[in-house]
């Protein structure tokens, strides 16, 4: 198959980027849409030009590294899909493929394609965490869980972390991301003790990062390659609305009688 | 103090604002329009138009216990401080938002989006500009005729004929109601998710809710100012003989 792609090219992180056309051909119906990035690069360095650089590490749709938007869509056309696991296939022989960046102000660009996504890793740190005991092993099944309960936790737990809904949403919101995890540890039983705490201070952190706030699009659930229902948003905002309206604020503060 | 500013400085707090003054503004929306369908009603016993009644009622709710105007302008409070908080809320959260995506794609920006989602600041603005100069024309009787006749005050009935029988006062009308309508459509549901309150049981009727929101807005607010200007009921002169002479 041949195509003609239109990739964001971009130094560094503070130089100005620039679209750059590229044809390819011969390319196997059956390759990934890495793969084919792959062939394009080995034939740039073999005639001396700069390869594009882009994420990927495990290449089976679970590590959530890989990204890119092609043709305005977080990891491609295909549904429920990350980019590793698009196939050629998908694109008609020929087709003009645009290939972009996942844009937000709170993932800056280091290079080409590729985005520094540790915002969602100072999320996590600041909230994605139980408290365990640490005496003898528990016995499995110890504690009772809803088979239906653990099973919507699981939904919101296969959440890769790869910022799709990031990058898919007009506001740059990471709402879908906190969402998935807040939530997969307030379904559980185990992440009661820090279920308050926990919202309010992931949802913080995603402030002060600089996500956007969300305007109830729909887009990241739709580019989600993991398809992680905004149901989880409406959980987290309750959450979050209870914790801000009924917790207390001062847990151990003094009163006086009068 | 400290749980209040908190509270209004998280996005989702924010977010909660938006929600909760947008639907005290939709049940004044929806208040609005059963007081505005009197105006199929039969006149009273004295020949005063239905509506004149209510018009008079609203000034006078809670009567004896309450003094004259004192509901209304609670009401107009509450209102305006709803109005004033949604909107300086959606510019904050815009401007946010705007800094969180700088730079655009080159492909087509959106899979699930609904047109009245991505339209809302549009048509959040129309409905603003529709309620000023709505304002102006029938609570402030500011713009004069022939778009707002002076007559009598308190005579609704033939006022509201007389401004609908010029047809861009009711083109006007009908731009407006469809903005309400569009913005009712996604913001009516919006609100509820915001809120958590929605979820995939409740989901299509919610969504279902929101849709039957904004027609019945769009219909319910234009039937009168329609039937006004196709004459399709009694005009001002077969009612109160002190409201029609003024006119003259």
């Amino acid at each position: 198959m041949k195509f003609s792609l239109e990739v964001w090219r971009q130094p560094a992180g503070d130089a100005a980027g620039t679209f750059t056309s590229y044809e390819v051909d011969e390319i196997s119906p059956d390759s990934s849409f890495l793969e084919m990035l792959d062939i394009l690069n080995e034939r740039l360095t073999e005639s001396g030009g700069e390869p594009i650089a882009f994420d990927s590490d495990c290449r089976e749709g679970i590590c959530g590294m890989c990204s890119l938007v092609i043709d305005g869509q977080a990891h491609g056309p295909q549904r429920a899909t990350t980019t590793c696991q698009l196939y050629m296939r998908q694109f008609d022989d020929g087709a003009q493929i645009t290939i972009e960046p996942f844009r937000s102000g709170a993932f800056p660009v280091v290079r080409d394609l590729v985005v520094d996504r540790s915002a969602f890793d100072r999320i996590l740190r600041a909230g994605g965490y139980v408290t365990v005991h640490s005496g003898p092993k528990p016995d499995p099944n110890d504690i009772p869980v809803e088979p239906e309960v653990a099973e919507k936790a699981i939904d919101a737990a296969c959440c890769i972390g790869c910022g799709a809904c990031v990058a898919a949403c007009p506001n740059g919101a990471a709402m879908l991301y906190t969402a998935a995890k807040v939530s997969h540890l307030a379904l559980l039983p185990q992440g009661q003790p820090e279920r308050f705490a926990r919202v309010q201070r992931m949802t913080e952190q995603m402030q002060k990062e600089g996500f956007g706030s969300c305007r109830n699009y729909g887009e990241c659930e739709a580019q989600c390659p993991k398809a992680i229902s905004i149901d989880f948003i409406g959980r987290m905002n309750r959450d979050l609305l209870r914790a801000k309206v009924t917790q207390p604020i001062d847990f151990r503060g003094d009163m006086k009688t009068q | 103090m400290r749980r209040i500013s908190g509270f209004y400085q998280s996005l989702i707090g924010k977010k909660a604002v938006v929600a909760c003054t947008g639907l005290v503004l939709l049940g004044f929306l929806v208040l609005h329009v059963i007081g505005n369908l009197k105006g199929f009603l039969p006149p009273a016993a004295g020949g005063e138009p239905d509506i004149d009644v209510y018009a008079h009622f609203l000034r006078n709710v809670g009567e004896p216990l309450i003094p004259h105007l004192v509901v209304l302008w609670g009401v107009r409070i509450v209102l305006g401080t709803a109005l004033v908080l949604h909107v300086v809320t959606v510019l904050q959260l815009a401007a946010h938002n705007r800094g969180a995506r700088p730079i655009r794609y080159r492909g087509a920006e959106h899979v699930a989006a609904t047109a009245p989602a991505r339209w809302m600041l549009v048509t959040g603005c129309a409905v603003l500009f529709f309620l000023i100069l709505h304002l102006l024309q029938f609570t402030f009787d500011a713009l004069g005729p022939p778009i707002a006749p002076r007559a009598n005050f308190g005579c609704v009935y033939q006022n509201l004929w007389e401004a609908f029988q010029h047809g861009g006062v009711l083109l006007f009308y009908v731009a407006g109601m469809a903005a309400v309508g569009l913005h009712v459509f996604h913001g009516a549901w919006s609100a509820l998710q915001t809120l958590g309150i929605d979820n995939p049981d409740r989901n299509r009727g919610l969504r279902a809710f929101a849709t039957g929101m904004a027609l019945f807005l769009f219909l319910a607010f234009l039937s009168l100012p329609v039937a006004m200007a196709l004459g399709v009921i009694p005009e001002p002169s077969a009612y109160s003989a002190a409201c029609s002479a003024s006119a003259a």
